[in-house]
């Protein structure tokens, strides 16, 4: 079994009126799928409202399953003795890198998890240490995180997870509120700590052009796993993207109207080098 | 404006006050605010100054950096002074109008009171600056343990303490953007009387609370995604442990304060 | 009515250690009419120049010429300029506060002093262009959907009837759907209404699409004013300052590198495909 699997996974979110009767019951997840093996980065793509969030919510219990099974390493989310060790086996970083640092200095941020879970000082220290090196935050240990940027922002949010040592780490959204540099930063990082450490990652996302270095991805709407298959499969169906409104990238775009107009371009083109290889063959054909 | 409010900030350093322990940094502000409260005379506020002047300059946080602190309470600073220095009664009345009146003990209490406040001010903004929030509310939690016992939540206490401290800056940013944000759909934060100007704060508050709320959810998310618990079974990063220089700073402050109530009562200059 | 810039120098904390130079020497016109796109990365200084442009901050030295008028003339009506010059900040939908989303839009018009019919006719005009459905008008403003939020903020400052719309970053947090919606109401608001539109962003292919004129913002300074084509013939410059001209201009590069003739100038994915075809053939 993968180190987290989810089976037939129902998330309905049930609004009472005043007087405690159910007015509403909105549907976030409907039956989701989901195996993700040890070491994997696995993108989970959407809009807002695809259920995505509350799906990165169940991985860290901080929501519990209406119906269906989920099982983070093996411990079953619906069990309430599981729910502090699942969350230090899957960690999670949030969209807004204000509301998720506690301490008004980093180094003490990143020691929030350890000092949660019980770990000796000393443990505390060298794992702040390891935590800060693995983001490239340690140059800012002694500072405010109101002075940093948001990339910065977030990196120290990761090192505060990493700092739990976590097995995977649920990005939800990491990058929405970032500009193009923070959301380098934080991109990066995420698949360091995949390459490097061998930590499972999920990635959250609404922006296309970050999973492409993702090992799969599964596509989100109304609750539903639409689509999935490694990032050359999902790209090669650009019609079906634009029919989810997916922000298609402007490659994968040109490179399926190329191959309308009668070009001789394989499906699934992902990076600019490989179409510009593609055309250039195109041209020696002609 | 409104970004100068230094109360809440830590001003990172590398000195022998950051390096206190932040309960004897507590306890020192507790004496201080007393010495500040119960000194008389002249020789008093020589030793008050000549104290403060000696921790500010061991601190190494500019001065200027306390001065911008206080550019905030100007306007409470006049209140004071005026209402001090308008109504009270003295030996020798200068001017008088009404109930209004201007005399040397009104003149010499609003000097006072003002020297009070601004010391006060500075004094206490000196103990953030040199103190992270965490640590001063480390430092709140160990110096209140016996009160857990009587079901005082004192865990809780401190953290939410230290958590409303992380988030002032955060929210006064905020303050500033919605101020400026609604100012371009023409609001008037500074004309009008005073019902007028508590009307135009509506557009100001609401949003500001609806944000805060919305930060607290996210935050107690993001804390309980982090295992937080409560403080049962916690451990700590940066325990609290007394060393020599905390002992020293222990006794200095209580030689200061024997100090302030020896000038008050030997040497009560006039004043 | 254009707005011009005239060496305008802005610094932080003026006179201390800390004093940060956020403008430096800013020289700019804005004509009538013109779909502008505002472009540099956080700490660029675009946003502290935007807020120059209605009177919200005040340059350290130099003058804004607005409609001919200096605005820091003793004399000028810094309300009424707020009013012509309408600044939708980043987030706007932080800033709703009232009980329902007409009463928001009407928030504006009132400050402007007119009288109740007019305001409310002014919020009715407003709400319509930006494409809100009727049906919603007394909802709460909270209740809302993120993008549907941000079209009542627009509305908010579109109320007050601007010569100049400038606004901030206003896709930051949607997802490219909403971001697409949100774009598109605002090339078209441009159009239907006639304004100047100036739009601040730190995405090169979002604005590309849309505006006639870029100007490219980094450490305070002006680098590069003109129309996107222009502009994109910088892409090894934009790229050294961390700004990435569009991938089309790119590849445009590359292919002309490998000897194929294609348009350097295409921007959008249907220039360059037409490019490459015509090249190819």
């Amino acid at each position: 079994m993968g180190i987290i699997k989810a089976s037939k996974l129902v998330h309905e979110y049930i609004r009472r009126d005043e007087e405690g009767n159910v007015a509403a019951i909105t549907t976030a997840l409907d039956h989701v799928d989901l195996d993700v093996k040890e070491g994997q980065f696995i993108a989970i793509l959407g809009h807002n409202g695809s259920g995505k969030s509350t799906l990165a919510k169940h991985i860290n219990a901080l929501l519990s399953p209406s119906e269906g099974s989920l099982w983070v390493d093996g411990m079953d989310v619906t069990k309430e003795e599981n729910v502090l060790p699942v969350r230090q086996t899957a960690g999670m970083v949030f969209q807004n890198p204000d509301n998720q640092i506690i301490a008004s200095v980093v180094e003490e941020d990143v020691g929030f998890g350890p000092e949660n879970i019980g770990v000796p000082t000393d443990e505390i220290w060298e794992r702040v240490n390891y935590s800060l090196n693995a983001v490239g935050m340690t140059k800012y240990r002694k500072h405010s995180p109101n002075k940093l940027s948001g990339g910065q922002k977030q990196r120290v949010a990761i090192a505060g997870v990493v700092a739990m040592e976590p097995k995977c780490i649920v990005f939800d959204e990491p990058t929405a509120m970032l500009d193009p540099n923070g959301r380098k930063e934080v991109l990066e990082t995420a698949h360091a700590l995949n390459k490097k450490k061998g930590v499972t990652v999920i990635l959250i996302t609404h922006y296309m052009e970050e999973v492409v270095d993702a090992d799969y991805v599964y596509v989100m709407e109304k609750g539903n796993v639409v689509m999935q298959g490694t990032p050359r499969e999902i790209f090669s169906r650009v019609d079906e993207l634009k029919e989810h409104r997916l922000d298609v990238p402007q490659i994968t775009l040109l490179a399926d109207e190329l191959r309308n107009a009668g070009l001789d371009i394989p499906l699934g083109v992902l990076t600019r080098e490989e179409l510009v290889e593609c055309i250039m063959k195109c041209r020696n054909h002609m | 404006m409104i970004r100068d409010i230094t109360i809440g900030q830590y001003y990172p350093a590398e000195s022998p006050i950051h390096k206190l322990d932040p309960r004897v940094k507590l306890f020192t502000t507790l004496i201080y605010i007393i010495a500040l409260f119960c000194f008389k005379g002249v020789l008093g506020l020589v030793i008050i100054t000549a104290a403060l002047a000696a921790v500010i300059k061991l601190s190494k946080v500019p001065f200027s950096f306390m001065v911008k602190g206080l550019k905030a309470i100007v306007v409470l600073l006049l209140i004071t002074a005026a209402f001090n220095l308008l109504l009270t009664p003295g030996d020798v009345t200068l001017w008088k109008w009404g109930v209004f009146q201007i005399s040397d003990s009104g003149i010499k209490n609003a000097v006072v009171m003002v020297i009070r406040l601004i010391y006060l001010i500075v004094g206490t903004s000196l103990m953030t600056l040199t103190t992270t929030p965490n640590q001063l509310t480390d430092g709140l939690e160990k110096s209140l343990a016996p009160l857990a016992k009587i079901n005082v939540p004192v865990h809780a206490i401190a953290m939410m303490m230290s958590i409303a401290l992380r988030f002032i800056p955060i929210l006064i940013e905020e303050t500033d953007k919605i101020m400026k944000a609604q100012m371009a759909r023409g609001a008037d934060f500074e004309n009008g009387n005073l019902i007028q100007k508590a009307k135009a704060m509506i557009p100001l508050l609401v949003p500001l609370f609806v944000s805060a709320f919305r930060r607290a959810d996210d935050l107690a998310m993001a804390m309980e995604a982090r295992c937080y618990n409560g403080g049962e079974g916690r451990t700590k990063m940066k325990p609290l442990k007394y060393n020599a220089q905390d002992r020293k700073a222990y006794l200095l402050v209580i030689v200061f304060l024997i100090l302030v109530i020896a000038a008050r009562i030997v040497l009560p200059f006039p004043m | 009515m254009p707005i011009i810039l005239d060496k305008i120098n802005y610094c932080y904390s003026q006179g201390t250690a800390y004093q940060i130079q956020a403008l430096k020497d800013i020289n700019l016109k804005i004509d009538d009419g013109q779909f502008i796109g505002i472009i540099g990365h956080t700490g660029s200084g675009k946003s502290t120049l935007i807020q120059h442009l209605n009177g919200l901050i005040r340059a350290t030295s130099g003058t804004i010429y607005f409609n001919g008028e200096d605005i820091y003339a003793d004399d000028y009506n810094m309300k009424d300029l707020r009013s012509q010059v309408g600044l939708v900040f980043q987030y706007p939908e932080h800033q709703l506060f009232e009980t329902t989303i007409f009463e928001d839009v009407c928030f504006g018009p009132k400050n402007q002093g007119l009288d109740k019919k007019t305001v409310e006719l002014r919020a009715f005009e407003a709400l319509h262009n930006v494409g809100f459905p009727d049906e919603l008008y007394d909802q709460s403003p909270f209740d809302l959907s993120g993008g549907q939020k941000r079209r009542v903020a627009i509305a908010g400052v579109l109320a007050m009837k601007p010569q100049v719309l400038i606004l901030d970053e206003p896709t930051a947090g949607l997802d490219p759907a909403g971001r697409d919606e949100i774009l598109n109401l605002i090339a078209k608001m441009h159009k239907e209404l006639g304004i100047t539109v100036i739009l601040v962003s730190h995405s090169m292919e979002d604005v590309a699409k849309y505006v006639e004129r870029i100007i490219v913002m980094n450490s305070g300074e002006v680098m590069y004013d003109g129309t996107p084509k222009d502009v994109f013939h910088h892409y090894k410059e934009l790229e050294a300052v961390g700004l990435a001209a569009p991938q089309v201009t790119y590849l445009m590069h590359e292919l002309k590198e490998k000897g194929l003739d294609v348009d350097l100038d295409a921007t959008t994915v249907e220039e360059a495909r037409n490019s490459i075809l015509a090249a190819l053939r």
